[in-house]
């Protein structure tokens, strides 16, 4: 498969002098007595994939809709291109949705689904066959175009969906949870190709998802949200290897969790004193860390196992396999330290398995380095 | 497949006879020579053809078809507005009030209807005629087709609606060319049976005609009072033979419909492969 192709220099929020296409300034929103949206600042720059992932219930899909139109923000302003959208309806913002649902129009073919919001645009009519033939080359649906969404199949609909509303080439478009309908593999396909959609329209996408492998392939920049707030805003890689909070890096992938009593240290490190008897663990110490009550954050992937003790490390300790679960490409193993804290580490297996070194029951060592994990204030 | 038993054919039996022996004897005697209605003399036409030469019978029957149509075409309107208003108006003061007011009339005995709109019409001076009529049937009928309709909005996907507005559309264009075309099975089926209803009512009906205007149950019934008439029974013939032919092209259509359904969605997953 292609690598994403983005540029590795599209990083426009890095760049003070770049104006964001949306701002949303201290935006919280309440129905009755339930708070949706617990003032929020955001901003989302041209041309971005910007992905909201959080658990169901955190917001996202409000806020999404509260950039429709469909919601009005109880306090606060959003702004779009530099205008204020407070009191603009649906139908005169320039932004356009795919709904999670597809909300396809049955009554009418593939074509008409298409070319319905440009019928209802300054667009001439002479101008719109040509847009709706471009829009299904764009999305592979030349043969369907006489076909009513009843008579297509699912992957075949959620790109109806796509090219009707993209039809109107919007400033913006809203994917809502857009492939949640669909089967892991063709999910995975339309990823990419959602990838290479936007990227040869141009257009600023933002996605709703709760399902952060999704977010992580797609996204430019992720925003984690929980209970109406969000936690952090950054990069895909970024937001894995460096969360901000044990709350991102417990929902982003899978993580070791041991919690103890931090101290500071020099070169931004700090120690972690987590068990009678064991030696502290080193780690990088989180932004904001102070000394006390803290967590110690590690991927499996970087926990690193063997059958002698390492030499020269500073994070070792010993446990017994408890578990193993083969992955095919890799293995977790699920060791548990002596005092019955169970750890998680993957190895890849770059051996058949019959020559596999380790077994239920073995004692190991299982060793990090310095840097591999992150002391986050608890 | 299950055994057909002694028992299963009995009950079967028993209760279409239960149902429609009525029926058959009422159509049987359509056709009987003789004018007295318990004895059978032949087989004969003749009554057919004297209810066409019956001009008060013809005027009830197209004064029934013109109430009919007009009530029928207003209440589906009406109902359809206020269906639309309480299922997607949001929360509104009073509107599980509203909603539980528009279904009350389907519970009230129609004398009280009946009684109240002649009270009405007396009080404010309005003559009694085909036009009051039409308002008592759009009255009583108009909650039924908000009912069916209501119904049909409910359960279909909301956001259909909202990708018409996201698209551009007004409130009003959405609803126009998605909400309509979506619901238009159930405001057919709303104005048929508002027709119906209309066709068959004879309680208020007799409350609101005037002199001047008499509906086909009205006329029906008063006759029938003075000794049943061969005639009625070729009348209701004939409304018998509307009411099936009816019944059966309306099942077919639907049947089409699914089995049409059936066909394209087999093609579509076919497709997929």
């Amino acid at each position: 498969m292609k690598p994403a192709a983005k540029p590795a220099e599209f990083a426009p929020w890095l760049d003070p002098n770049e104006t964001p296409l949306i701002r949303f300034d201290g935006v919280t929103k309440r129905f009755g007595d339930f708070t949706a949206i617990d003032n929020i600042d955001l901003k989302i720059y041209r041309k971005e994939f910007y992905a909201l992932l959080g658990p169901s219930g955190c917001g996202k899909t409000t806020l999404m809709r509260m950039l429709a139109g469909f919601e009005t923000p109880t306090e606060g302003t959003i702004t779009i291109g530099g205008q204020d959208m407070k009191g603009i309806p649906p139908n005169r913002r320039e932004v356009n949705m795919m709904f999670q649902s597809y909300a396809l129009f049955p009554h009418l073919t593939v074509w008409d689904n298409i070319a319905f919001g440009l019928k209802r645009s300054k667009m001439g009519k002479e101008e719109i066959p040509e847009r709706v033939k471009e829009m299904l080359r764009l999305t592979r649906l030349e043969k369907f175009a006489k076909r009513k969404p009843h008579q297509i199949s699912g992957g075949q609909r959620q790109r109806v969906a796509l090219a009707r509303s993209l039809a109107k080439a919007p400033k913006l478009l809203l994917l809502d949870e857009p492939l949640g309908a669909l089967d892991a593999k063709l999910r995975q396909q339309t990823q990419f190709e959602l990838m290479d959609i936007q990227e040869k329209t141009g257009t600023t996408f933002v996605i709703v998802t709760h399902d952060q492998e999704e977010a992580m392939t797609v996204a430019s920049r992720v925003a984690v949200m929980d209970n109406g707030k969000v936690i952090q805003v950054d990069t895909p890689a970024r937001i894995y290897e460096t969360p901000n909070s044990v709350y991102v890096a417990d929902f982003i992938g899978d993580v070791n969790l041991i919690t103890g009593n931090a101290t500071l240290k020099d070169e931004g490190l700090a120690a972690l004193s987590w068990a009678e008897g064991q030696p502290e663990i080193i780690g990088t110490a989180g932004e904001g860390l102070s000394a006390g009550n803290a967590t110690f954050v590690i991927r499996p992937e970087k926990v690193a196992i063997s059958a002698e003790r390492p030499e020269g490390m500073n994070n070792v300790v010993q446990g017994r396999i408890h578990d193993i679960a083969y992955l095919g490409n890799i293995s977790t193993y699920h060791v548990a330290l002596p005092d019955g804290t169970m750890m998680k580490a993957q190895a890849a297996n770059n051996r058949r398995l019959s020559r596999r070194s380790f077994t239920w029951e073995d004692e190991v060592w299982l060793s990090w380095t310095d840097t591999a994990g992150l002391v986050l204030a608890r | 497949m299950r055994r057909f038993s002694w028992f299963n054919a009995t009950a079967l039996t028993a209760g279409f006879a239960f149902l429609y022996i009525p029926m058959i004897i009422l159509v049987i005697y359509s056709f009987n020579e003789s004018r007295l209605v318990t004895v059978w003399a032949g087989f004969s036409t003749h009554w057919y053809g004297e209810l066409f030469r019956d001009q008060a019978f013809l005027d009830a029957a197209w004064v029934t078809l013109r109430v009919a149509f007009v009530s029928s075409t207003i209440a589906t309107i009406l109902g359809t507005m206020a269906a639309y208003v309480l299922v997607r108006g949001g929360k509104f003061m009073g509107r599980t009030l509203f909603s539980g007011m528009i279904y009350a009339p389907l519970v009230m005995p129609e004398v009280i209807t009946g009684l109240s709109l002649l009270l009405l019409f007396i009080s404010i001076g309005l003559d009694r005629g085909i036009f009051t009529i039409i308002l008592a049937h759009t009255t009583f009928s108009m909650c039924y087709v908000s009912v069916v309709v209501s119904s049909r909005l409910v359960s279909f996907d909301r956001s259909v609606e909202e990708a018409a507005l996201d698209l551009g559309c007004t409130p009003f264009d959405a609803f126009r060319s998605v909400t309509l075309p979506l619901i238009a099975p159930a405001v057919i089926a709303g104005w048929l049976l508002a027709f119906t209803l209309s066709l068959d009512d004879l309680v208020i009906a007799s409350f609101t005609a005037g002199p001047s205007a008499t509906t086909l149950p009205i006329k029906i019934f008063s006759s029938v009072r003075l000794g049943v008439s061969p005639e009625i029974n070729a009348l209701s013939t004939i409304l018998i033979l509307i009411v099936t032919i009816g019944v059966i092209s309306a099942s077919l259509v639907s049947k089409r419909r699914i089995v049409q359904q059936q066909r394209d969605e087999q093609m579509a997953e076919q497709a997929q492969q």
